[in-house]
């Protein structure tokens, strides 16, 4: 990685990678203890949950059963014994690499994810890179011109979709692309009566649930870059460039930008969560068939392992993310270090 | 980051190192997605004719492919076939046996001899090891099934050679052979696997005239014709069902062309009706929604109060009104113009013989027009599932009947989770219905042993004429025997209502008129995917094709 600068000897620039390995070390030493309380805390709050495992495995035909038939698919699916047994029990089997089996999906915890996982994945990095790509590119041009009518209507609409929920924007997206329109399908990852999943189809399916996850991530980045770039806009470095006579979109993305992304790093980490959430709600609302659609069948199913295992790789998520911003934090900003 | 290159004057390395660390992530998130994209669920597709492709759109979604776990149960599975199947006027007619079952002078003995040649979609044969496997499984206690007590009166079953399966009962139970419409599974792959969790739960592999292609849950369920079908292959070559639990969804996607068909109530039926292009079939059902007057609680389980409620109720304008005509008014389990109805059962609507009866019993009014006997008011709470109109409407209508006779009847939304354990005391507006064999039905919902057995016999009913009658009718085999059994159990259902029924529902369906031998079964409570005009499909032929 030249820089084609003359700064000395080093020609090369090395990242810190010791400092960078220790901190991921000592935050994976933190994750142990987060993930059993948390995957403690899912089993304890699905267990005080008034949904019945039982009732929901069985559906209808449970309806018209006998209790004694219940009874023996309660000791069956094991969602008799206390709520620490089950949870050791399922622990210690995860351990091993056993997740268990899906009681409402009724196959094994990890083809569940394994089928489910890519879809989500590609949900949210399209999601993810297009609240990136345009919330910067807006934040960019309302900083410039503060006040000016794009930075207004743009800042107005920002607030606005900061309150609104993303089922409520995918809702208001089906109704109005895929029923008014009739442009868009409303939802699913192929039309219904296909069964070959093409890249064509599934990109018409994708464009609507991204962009409404995307969207609804974008306010948090308008605002970020615009505020980090509008305060960059003053500072020394841009009057340098200034007064050296250098082009507007070199000082405005040479130097602004640049600093004024700073802060943008440590969101990315910490949308994350809120990332999931959406995406919850989205794939929901599309019928999308990823993984937190399932998170919500798991839920409403109390669906123990499926829902544990759900639970483990969103905290996962949500750690990762936040190491990735500390770690990115720590590179463009030295003073920051590797601390924490 | 920005789409355009960024050119430094004064380079730092943490930019750059972001930079590159950037396009790395994003690099890697997308080639997960990619990777993400294989198709588990591959099937063909290609030139098809006009009609032979249908896609339709259900409500409720099985948990479950596996009949071993209770899938296809009442027949119609596509996927599967049982010993016998039942036709569009629901009478038995041999499927994989090929006859209907000799049955012994004491009804205890049920003989099939199966059909020969029938070959399961993998190409291996089917033959009686594979019943055999399906009812032992059903019947095993490991086994998640929960309508494994529909098979309670099964002692043993047997294969006498390849061809011949004996079914040894218990106690003789008349309807037994429509039980025999369940699914068989082929045993070569069921038996290798864990029953509940293995993958043939989720891709199943049987003899019927469907093969599944895939299963995407809460999407779809998509199937193609099974090319060597034993009853032949199938005109509508690809039939694919889109779960969409909501009506107005379902409605929607119907008019805009995504759907052939769909199940819809009645409001949202009535939008289609001017549609050339598509016909609305009405199926008759054994459906019916009825209070329950539980037997725990003091007002409730009085038979003044019961009898006066039960002409109170206005049940023709429920169904004018609230079922949009679509239904018919609904006087104990089994529908008029069934051949099980008890002729003269039927009640009018009569509010001043209902006065007449609490006057009588000494529920007196009060000053708020409410009645009182002994300090009891008259008054108790109504429970309906939270979320379902239907049930919200028939109890709204059902407490302002009864306010006009001078009983309070308060009604309360909620879960079944909240209703369950309120079910001994508070009235609970529910629904049930199974057609067939009356015994399905009423040993269940009537029997006062089963009073608090998971759903069974929610109304705590206790009336011992009617368990002995109900026992009459499961055991004798002889026709009339049983006519009067059940004849005994509606009659004394006039007398002591323990439930008041109000209506049987149509369930109507929209469908695209492009296919010929659309017909309906008398459709069951739960209508899933087995009801419907597609409850044949595989005997569709489409318009403008040579029979």
């Amino acid at each position: 990685m030249s820089t084609g600068l003359i700064e000395g000897k080093t020609a090369r620039r090395r990242l810190p990678w010791g400092p960078m390995a220790r901190m991921a070390g000592r935050r994976a030493l933190f994750a142990a203890p987060v993930l059993l309380a948390v995957t403690f805390g899912v089993f304890a709050v699905a267990d005080a949950s008034p949904f019945d495992p039982v009732k929901a495995y069985t559906g209808t035909a449970g309806l018209t059963a006998s209790q004694e038939n219940l009874d023996q698919i309660r000791a069956n699916l094991g969602v008799d014994q206390p709520l620490t047994t089950r949870w050791w029990n399922w622990l210690t089997a995860a351990l091993t690499g056993d997740f268990g089996d899906s009681s409402v999906m009724r196959q094994p915890v990890a083809d569940v994810i394994a089928e489910r996982m890519g879809w989500s994945v590609l949900l949210a990095a399209s999601a993810f890179l297009i609240a990136i790509v345009l919330g910067t590119a807006l934040g960019v041009l309302a900083a410039r011109r503060q006040g000016g009518w794009l930075d207004r209507c743009a800042s107005a609409a920002a607030y606005t979709l900061e309150a609104a929920p993303a089922f409520w924007l995918g809702l208001l997206a089906i109704w109005f692309f895929a029923l008014e329109l009739g442009v868009l399908p409303a939802g699913g990852l192929t039309d219904t009566a296909s069964d070959v999943i093409t890249p064509g189809q599934v990109a018409s399916h994708l464009v609507l649930p991204a962009a409404v996850l995307g969207i609804s991530q974008l306010p948090w980045f308008f605002l970020y870059v615009r505020q980090g770039v509008a305060d960059a806009l003053d500072e020394d470095p841009v009057r340098g460039a200034r007064a050296r006579g250098l082009s507007e979109t070199s000082v405005l993305l040479g130097h602004a930008l640049r600093s004024g992304m700073l802060p943008m790093l440590t969101l990315i980490g910490s949308r994350v969560p809120e990332l999931i959430t959406g995406a919850l709600l989205v794939e929901t609302v599309f019928s999308w068939p990823g993984i937190a659609a399932a998170t919500v069948e798991a839920a409403t199913s109390v669906d123990f392992p499926l829902l544990a295992a759900l639970t483990v790789l969103a905290t996962t998520a949500v750690l990762l993310g936040n190491l990735l911003s500390d770690l990115l934090y720590g590179l463009a900003d030295p003073r920051v270090g590797f601390d924490g | 980051m920005s789409a355009r290159p960024i050119r430094p004057i004064r380079s730092t390395r943490s930019t750059r190192s972001i930079r590159s660390l950037a396009a790395l992530t994003t690099a890697a998130a997308l080639t997960v997605g990619a990777a993400g994209c294989s198709n588990p669920e591959s099937g063909a597709s290609g030139g098809q004719g006009e009609g032979e492709s249908a896609v339709v759109g259900i409500a409720y979604e099985p948990e479950s492919l596996s009949p071993l776990l209770g899938f296809g149960k009442d027949g119609n599975s596509k996927i599967f076939d049982g010993l016998l199947a039942l036709d569009g006027d629901m009478a038995l007619k041999p499927a994989l046996a090929a006859a209907l079952p000799e049955v012994s002078e004491d009804g205890l003995t049920y003989t099939y001899k199966l059909r020969q040649g029938v070959k399961f979609s993998d190409g291996k044969p089917f033959s009686a090891k594979d019943v055999v496997f399906t009812y032992r499984t059903i019947l095993d206690a490991k086994t998640n099934n929960a309508s494994k007590s529909e098979l309670d009166a099964i002692k043993d079953i047997r294969a006498t050679g390849d061809g011949t399966v004996v079914f040894t009962l218990k106690y003789p139970y008349a309807p037994f052979a429509q039980r025999t419409v369940l699914p068989i599974a082929p045993e070569h792959i069921a038996a290798k696997q864990d029953v509940n969790t293995g993958p043939f739960t989720t891709k199943p592999i049987g003899t019927g005239p469907y093969t599944l292609t895939g299963w995407s849950k809460g999407e779809k369920i998509s199937f193609k014709a099974n090319p060597s079908y034993w009853g032949g292959e199938p005109k509508v070559k690809k039939f694919t069902m889109a779960i969409i639990k909501d009506d107005d969804v379902r409605a929607t996607r119907l008019r805009a062309g995504d759907l052939d068909g769909a199940i819809l109530p009645p409001n949202l039926a009535e939008g289609f009706k001017s549609d050339k292009a598509k016909k609305t079939h009405a199926a008759k059902t054994y459906d019916y929604r009825t209070v329950t007057l539980p037997g725990g609680n003091k007002v409730a389980k009085d038979q003044a109060v019961r009898q006066a409620l039960d002409i109170a109720v206005d049940r023709q304008t429920m169904v004018d009104q609230i079922l949009e005509g679509a239904g018919k008014p609904a006087y104990g389990p089994v529908p008029t113009g069934s051949e099980w109805f008890t002729e003269g059962t039927e009640r009018t609507h009569d509010l001043e013989r209902a006065k007449k009866i609490l006057d009588d019993a000494g529920w007196k009014p009060g000053k708020d027009g409410i009645r009182a006997k002994d300090g009891v008011r008259a008054e108790f709470p109504l429970w309906y599932l939270s979320g379902d109109r239907l049930r919200q409407d028939h109890a709204l209508a059902y407490a302002s009947d009864a306010k006009k006779a001078g009983i309070s009847i308060k009604t309360q939304a909620g879960t079944w989770e909240v209703i369950q354990p309120r079910m001994k005391t508070d009235a609970v507006l529910a629904g049930g219905g199974a057609p067939g064999d009356p015994d399905f039905d009423q040993y269940l919902l009537l029997t006062s042993s089963l009073a608090g057995d998971g759903f069974n016999n929610m109304a705590w009913y206790d009336n011992p004429v009617v368990d002995k009658a109900l026992e009459k009718g499961r055991e004798s085999g002889k026709k009339a025997e049983r006519k009067a059994a059940y004849d005994t159990v509606q009659r004394e259902l006039v007398k002591n209502p323990g439930y008041t029924f109000l209506t049987h529902i149509d369930h109507l369906y929209v469908v695209d008129d492009s296919w010929d031998g659309l017909t309906t079964q008398i459709e069951p409570h739960d209508h899933g995917l087995a009801s419907g005009p597609w409850w044949n499909v595989e005997d569709w032929t489409p318009k403008g094709t040579k029979k």
